[in-house]
């Protein structure tokens, strides 16, 4: 746990000028360009742990075994398992299957997701065309609505189109997203200037062309970080999923942990093997792009 | 002659290319999006099997008088509301906590964000297997610390309040870091101006955030309820997998069993799309209220200010 805290490692640079970190008491200073101080940084650090431990205490008891998970106090440290325990959710219980179908999946989405936000998002913030306030009306208005409210006639569609328990199934559904269409407008209006489009549009350029040339460069920071947000929602679906999937057909990474948490196989190490498996892309997504991740999340919050 | 033909494609291209691309997000919104949203009204009033969907007979309200006399749906409703309370509170003060801290300037704040927010990359599947073993009465981890302070095993799946406050749990463990960014990016929106004469006029760093911070920040607080809400409205996930055994019925007396959870139980363990549908529109229902109240309360923050 000591590579968490990098607050350790404030005295190796030379000091801040400020001064505050003891100064409380003295002058009172305006709230926002203030340097944390102890306080702030043990709180911050306590929150720290509490986000990463579950997700370290189940690498921990996936390197154990069933018997040593029986027990009572539970583990603190690594044991020698964890590589056995890996092997047998890959194979046994189908999460190298799972995590190639929902690499699929969540990939197809994303694709889709971000193309087809980009292109509307940029006729809605620069073109001009008719009902386009009713339409945009429309997708604002559904942004918020939950996928229970349509899974019942969803599910008729796709049993009807005998697509139960096939990829598509959980593709198609989700392939469009009308706050991605949001999001690129608002990113759009902004970051687009309409002059450049106009000049290209001299120049005789097409409005594919247009689009191909001017609006994807443009948009690219925002695609980014549509996609990024898109492929974490798309990985960890979870109710459509297990309604048109199956753990034995072909399952997503949170179908096949649905059905390893039934007891469909009972040892707890592998059920935590299991969830490591699932959860290990994403982390290394995290890992890479942390930072993007952040900064979408905030300048969504921002523009939203 | 030619430049006639590309004067006419031009203004055809110029006329039709906007809906070209819009039309590939409407194709998919409306045969995946709309049509079905509609048509779980329809869908609501007639019996339809699962064994059989395509095969539907017209009952009228009959799915929705049987919900008003079930029992198992007003206590989903109860345990939905209780536990959207007990999620949803306790994350947005907690996040506003954090985010007010990250605002500060620190080293490796970037770290910091990077961390809480490692939870919302947790998908529910996993991070409810994990709890469930964390919440464990025998061996889970937080009994065992619970021990060391004296308080006795608590069997946290099986009592009313603590099964309902270990499902918040989770909602809490995997939301807090999302909502704390969006927080801090609202925070550091504020102009330090405000900041400047609240200090001048001798605020203290509590006053500041109490008179500065989050009246800037109402809109934002606001937004992030209504979020939250609308999450804790279709909970359904936690407490599918809190407890393995029992199916969906969310306990052995449904003491966690939610909207959501009972909608699938409905649908897909009893087979019953048709009921499933008419909870799928008490959701829909709950939710316009949702949206009521946060525009009336909206108009009424905006007047105030």
């Amino acid at each position: 746990m000591t590579t968490l805290t990098p607050a350790d490692r404030v005295p190796t640079r030379a000091p801040e000028p400020s001064g505050k970190r003891k100064g409380r008491r003295g002058k009172v200073r305006a709230g926002k360009h203030l340097h944390g101080g102890k306080f702030t940084y043990a709180v911050l650090v306590f929150f720290t742990v509490i986000s990463l431990f579950p997700l370290v205490w189940t690498a921990i008891a996936a390197s154990r075994d069933n018997h040593r998970l029986a027990q009572n106090p539970p583990p603190f440290w690594f044991g020698g398992n964890l590589f056995k325990n890996l092997e047998i959710a890959w194979t046994d219980a189908n999460m190298g299957a799972a995590l190639l179908n929902t690499a699929i999946v969540a990939g197809s989405i994303t694709v889709g997701t971000v193309l087809f936000s980009t292109l509307a998002g940029f006729a809605f913030a620069k073109l001009r065309f008719r009902f386009k306030n009713i339409l945009l009306l429309l997708v604002i208005g559904t942004m918020m609505v939950p996928p229970q409210l349509s899974v019942v006639p969803l599910y008729m569609m796709v049993a009807k189109l005998q697509w139960t328990d096939q990829l598509q199934a959980v593709i198609l559904p989700t392939l469009v997203s009308a706050f991605g269409v949001f999001f690129m407008r608002q990113y759009l209006i902004g970051a687009l200037p309409t002059e450049l489009i106009e000049a290209a549009r001299v120049d005789g350029a097409s409005s594919l062309r247009i689009v191909w040339h001017v609006v994807f460069p443009a948009a690219r920071p925002a695609m980014a970080v549509l996609g990024m947000l898109t492929f974490v929602m798309a990985w960890n679906d979870f109710f459509w999923p297990i309604i048109a999937l199956t753990q034995n057909g072909s399952p997503t990474v949170q179908v096949a942990l649905t059905g390893l948490g039934r007891g469909y196989i009972p040892d707890q190490s592998v059920i935590m093997a299991g969830a490591l498996l699932g959860t290990l892309p994403l982390l290394a997504v995290f890992v890479l792009f942390g930072k993007q991740i952040v900064g979408g999340i905030m300048q969504g919050a921002v523009k939203g | 002659m030619r430049s006639e033909r590309r004067s006419r494609l031009y203004r055809w291209d110029l006329k039709w290319s906007p809906y070209a691309f819009v039309a590939p997000f409407f194709v998919f919104f409306l045969a995946f999006g709309l049509f079905p949203l509609l048509y779980t009204g329809w869908a609501s009033l007639h019996q339809v099997e699962l064994t059989a969907p395509n095969d539907m007979e017209w009952i009228g309200l009959r799915n929705f008088s049987r919900l008003m006399e079930d029992e198992f749906f007003w206590n989903a409703l109860r345990n939905t509301v209780t536990i959207g309370v007990l999620s949803t509170v306790p994350q947005l003060l907690i996040a506003l906590g954090i985010a007010h801290l990250l605002n500060y300037k620190l080293r490796g704040s970037m770290f910091f964000r990077v961390a809480i927010l490692t939870p919302y990359a947790t998908s529910v599947a996993a991070a409810t297997l994990v709890f469930v073993m964390l919440f464990g009465r025998d061996i889970g981890m937080i009994n065992w610390a619970l021990g060391q302070v004296g308080v006795g095993p608590v069997d946290w799946e099986n009592g009313e309040w603590t099964s309902q406050l270990a499902v918040s749990t989770i909602v809490v463990w995997r939301w807090t870091g999302y909502n704390a960014l969006i927080y801090l990016a609202a925070m550091q929106a504020i102009p330090n101006d405000l900041y400047e004469s609240a200090a001048l006029d001798g605020a203290t760093r509590w006053q500041q955030f109490v008179h500065v911070t989050v009246p800037s920040l109402r809109p934002t607080i606001l937004f992030t309820v209504v979020v939250s809400t609308i999450g804790a409205t279709q909970l359904f996930g936690e407490p599918l997998l809190f407890n393995r055994g029992a199916g969906a019925t969310g306990g052995a007396n449904h003491q966690f069993q939610t909207l959501g959870l009972y909608l699938y139980e409905q649908g897909w363990v009893n087979l019953h799309l048709g009921r499933a549908s008419a909870i799928a529109w008490a959701m829909f229902l709950i939710l316009l209220l949702i949206g009521a109240v946060n525009w009336l309360v909206g108009r009424r923050l905006r007047k105030s200010s």
